[in-house]
């Protein structure tokens, strides 16, 4: 095979990342933002970020697919913090004990999720996105009725007016920051390098998850997965337990989530009750196949690369279009409008490329064909036995 | 090893019916440890059947079980499953490959049998949390892959191999079981090159020769000659000849076992042959076709004008793929010459402008519209492609429902359709009636070449009988020059004018359907007897 080729078709394979890269260089110049601010931002959100978008790889790693049923976890977690933050419990025991009540409510949302998608199998990307949207439903009837009603809410701030539900957004003051400036306050420090402050113990965390994972993938249920991930049908003849192992899939990547939303809290530290699970999940998605993974294939330089190139993206694009049109409103409208042309055109080239990868399997017969039938065209004589 | 002669597997009277319709009869033979055993028969003649029973697959079970019994070391099985199978010591190398794609040689030969190194957390998981060991699985696969006596590349993915390296990942996953006693070998050289072929020829020996009893299922009746120490022949599902190597028998008198002798059948072919042998209709060169399962390599076949020609071979060989590729269904490429002139291949529009008409395999998949009534489906693709029934009101085209009905009530008395009325659904009719349908519908089309694949596949004898008919009438009353394409050696034989044998995706010859059954045999074996035409 020739260079050439070969070029060729690792661009292809990278198209994604490609396409984004060179958008946001472009981009970059008209945002006005400065190096450092840049940094700093990235920096902060890849500690921020990153957990979550790891949570997406066991999923995918068994065949099913960008799980957007992200946001269940999510939800748990969300659930988790009002509790938390309406006991007081502040710091890091707070983000421990949000992460503790999570866990059982992540794995019935994880089995639930879990059962559904083993009935949909070869569509579980929509079935995840639908039943993202359906279980938010779910998930209001607790928070906007059940809380403060049934489900006693001590702290009356934390409610509506009227006297049940849980307010659209709340503070999570008590465990704002407890993992990124940890080390700060226990140095009595910032602790930076270069002027950039680091999230050290976040980025501890988030690394301890890649290790968990690197080493999950090497054991014999990571290659149970795998293989499942592959083909179901010669799984299932070796003896795996095909469904049962696509629901544990899920199970992990569902408490991952909810892990990952709590971390991503304690940054944020202004919760969206209503909104935010989906938009999570929708961001997490769109980060990840930034990265260049596919519908099938991904790793953890990719997702930390994708995380990183998605909110450059993120900060810059808005800022740009902002001081080109001059309208403050269109950032917003920008920040959604990426990371959903991002999803659509990663799966349509994903699908492309996958058709691509097929067709070349099929005719890697038929190139031996291709050659003979170039030099039976230079013979006249056809082979026919008159 | 003539000391050695434990048997290992005996079938006892074994047979099967689905739904009524006897498969397989009164099997009876036994293995011995260490022997191969050659299975060879036509398609549908119940060698799968006879694997599947063995296997206790899902279709077996849940279609009443069999009769008779088999015993495994002297022991009736009673086997719920596939994975019992396997458990007792029986494995199976299947003619599609069952291997993962992304996996290396070494993960797929030791697919849930990989092993592992114990760890402190794992024992709470039973043993699903621990590592593999990855140094451990390599020797092991290479061990295995060493007795094949193979050139393969442990840590080679799978999806970059050569197929016939492929065959061989898939023989050590089941050789390296510990325990396996017989092994099944479903068409195993059919896809490899013949110096491959050689190789595994000699792994079946030395595998034969360390105890393990073989069932080598095989087309090319050499290499069965080559390698067993007995056949069996399976004809009709029926075991008509069962032979010791010792008692000695050809490649000529193994396919005559298997085709038969000339059945007696009312030949409907055409007394006097036709004088065209210089007027071709369709001229087909190089022709290959990119179809799952059916790939065409390097066909050429001159159709002649007024003819009916048939397409037989095995299954898999590439048989419907010509149909499908010269219809614009399957991509194609080649050169095709259609009354001399460049005919566009990929296009099913073109060839249907020029008056090409296919009645396909797959009828549910290309021919029918299930929900719609019988005669929309009649009259639906030339209404499409020709115009027909339509009329003009007031200068917009409208169909004329009239006339649709009336010509669907013709067709439904000339082919027999059994329906309620021309309004009937077409889910609700037989498969016979929706294949006579399939065809009302092409011979609407009014084709001057009309290709027609598998046309009594599924379809009960009355019906078929009837389906020839109407196919051959049409022949020789218009002129019609039909391609039949089926896997029924003997139904091609009782009406087409030649028949081109397919195999592996060439054609392998063109006999004239008189010729001995022997040397069809021999054509879809693969062996080129001395080049027959016709």
């Amino acid at each position: 095979m020739s260079k050439k080729l070969d070029f060729k078709v690792l661009f292809m394979k990278n198209i994604v990342p490609v396409i984004f890269l060179l958008m946001t260089a472009i981009m970059m110049p008209f945002s006005g933002y400065s190096g450092k601010f840049l940094v700093q931002e990235i920096v902060t959100r890849l500690g921020r970020d990153t957990f979550l978008v790891l949570a997406l790889l066991i999923p995918l790693m068994a065949g099913m697919g960008i799980n957007f049923g992200l946001g269940l976890g999510a939800m748990a977690s969300q659930i988790a913090l009002v509790f938390v933050t309406d006991w007081h419990v502040t710091g890091v025991s707070g983000v421990l004990l949000a992460m503790l009540i999570s866990t059982p409510i992540s794995l019935v949302f994880g089995l639930f999720g879990g059962y559904l998608l083993n009935n949909a199998k070869g569509r579980e990307m929509i079935t995840s996105y639908v039943l993202g949207f359906f279980m938010l439903g779910a998930y209001q009837i607790i928070v906007l009725f059940g809380m403060g009603s049934i489900i006693p809410i001590g702290d009356e701030g934390l409610l509506l007016s009227r006297g049940f539900g849980i307010r659209n957004t709340i503070m999570l003051d008590g465990v704002a920051g407890s993992f990124d400036t940890l080390l700060d306050r226990l140095f009595g420090f910032r602790v930076q390098i270069a002027d950039i402050g680091i999230p050290v113990v976040t980025i501890l965390v988030v690394a301890l998850l890649c290790l968990l994972t690197w080493w999950f993938r090497r054991t014999k249920l990571g290659q149970e997965i795998r293989a499942v991930g592959q083909d179901m049908g010669v799984s299932a003849a070796s003896g795996i337990n095909v469904s049962r192992t696509r629901i544990i899939s899920m199970l992990i990547s569902t408490v991952l989530a909810g892990y990952g939303y709590i971390v991503f809290m304690q940054n944020v530290s202004v919760m969206p009750v209503y909104t935010g699970a989906n938009t999570v999940a929708t961001y997490a998605a769109a980060a990840l196949l930034v990265g260049g993974a596919t519908a099938s294939k991904a790793g953890i330089p990719g997702v930390i690369f994708g995380v990183a190139l998605f909110h450059l993206l993120f900060i810059v694009t808005p800022m740009a279009a902002n001081r080109i049109f001059g309208a403050a409103e269109v950032a917003e409208y920008f920040r959604l409008f990426i990371s959903y042309s991002i999803i659509a055109l990663a799966l349509v080239l994903n699908g492309w490329n996958a058709k691509k990868e097929k067709d070349r399997a099929l005719f890697g017969h038929r190139n031996r064909g291709g050659d003979r039938i170039n030099t039976a065209d230079a013979q006249p004589e056809p082979a026919t036995p008159k | 090893m003539h000391t050695d002669n434990q048997e290992v597997l005996r079938f006892e009277n074994v047979g099967k019916s689905f739904f009524g319709n006897q498969v397989l009869k009164d099997i009876s033979f036994s293995l011995e440890k260490g022997k191969i055993l050659g299975l060879v028969g036509e398609n549908g003649a119940g060698k799968s059947t006879m694997m599947k029973i063995l296997f206790s697959m899902d279709d077996i079970r849940e279609t009443g079980g069999y009769e008779g019994a088999i015993y495994l070391d002297g022991v009736r099985l009673d086997f719920n499953n596939p994975m019992d199978a396997i458990n007792a010591g029986v494995g199976m190398v299947h003619q599609e490959f069952s291997l993962i794609p992304g996996f290396t040689a070494t993960e797929n030969i030791l697919l849930n049998r990989e092993f592992t190194k114990r760890s402190v957390i794992s024992k709470a998981f039973r043993g699903k949390l621990d590592t593999l060991d990855r140094r451990r699985m390599h020797l092991s696969a290479q061990e295995v892959i060493e007795l094949l006596g193979v050139n393969l590349d442990p840590d080679m993915f799978v999806s970059n191999m050569p197929v016939g390296h492929k065959q061989f990942v898939e023989i050590s996953r089941e050789v390296n079981r510990e325990n396996v006693k017989v092994l099944i070998f479903d068409e195993p050289t059919a896809v490899l090159t013949e110096s491959e072929a050689q190789v595994l020829l000699h792994a079946l020996r030395t595998l034969a020769d360390r105890g393990v009893a073989i069932i080598f299922i095989s087309h090319r009746l050499q290499e069965i000659i080559d390698v067993c120490d007995s056949v069996i022949v399976l004809r009709d599902g029926e075991l008509v000849k069962d032979v010791r190597k010792e008692e000695g028998y050809s490649v000529v008198q193994l396919a005559k076992w298997m085709v038969g002798r000339d059945v007696e059948s009312k030949s409907a072919r055409r007394e006097k042959g036709l004088d065209n042998a210089d007027d071709i209709v369709m001229d087909i060169r190089n022709l290959w076709v990119n179809m799952a399962g059916e790939l065409v390599d390097d066909v050429n076949l001159s159709i002649r004008r007024g003819e009916f020609l048939g397409v037989g071979g095995l299954a898999g060989q590439g048989k419907l793929g010509i149909p499908n590729g010269i219809m614009g269904l399957a991509e194609a490429g080649g050169t095709v010459l259609y009354d001399g002139k460049p005919f566009a291949l990929n296009s099913p529009k073109a060839a249907l402008d020029l008056k090409l008409a296919f009645v396909s395999e797959d009828r549910r998949g290309f021919g029918l519209l299930l929900d719609e009534p019988v005669y929309w489906n009649v009259t639906f693709s030339s209404m499409q492609v020709l115009n027909k029934y339509l009329k003009r009101y007031l200068g917009v085209r409208l169909r004329d429902d009239k006339e649709m009905r009336e010509t669907t009530r013709e067709y439904i008395n000339s082919l027999e359709i059994r329906c309620v009325s021309e309004k009937q659904k077409v889910r609700e009719l037989s498969g016979g009636n929706q294949q006579k349908v399939c065809l009302a519908r092409a011979f609407d089309l009014e084709p001057e070449l009309l290709f027609v694949s598998e046309p009594t596949r599924g379809i009960d004898i009355g019906a078929k009988s009837l389906v020839l008919q109407a196919l051959k009438s049409y022949n020789e009353d218009k002129g019609v020059t039909i391609v039949m394409v089926s896997s029924e050696l003997e139904e091609l034989r009782s009406i087409c004018d030649r028949i081109a044998i397919i195999c592996d995706g060439k054609v392998a010859g063109i006999l004239s359907a008189d010729e001995d059954s022997e040397k069809f045999g021999l054509l879809m074996s693969g062996l080129r007897s001395d080049k027959e035409s016709a």
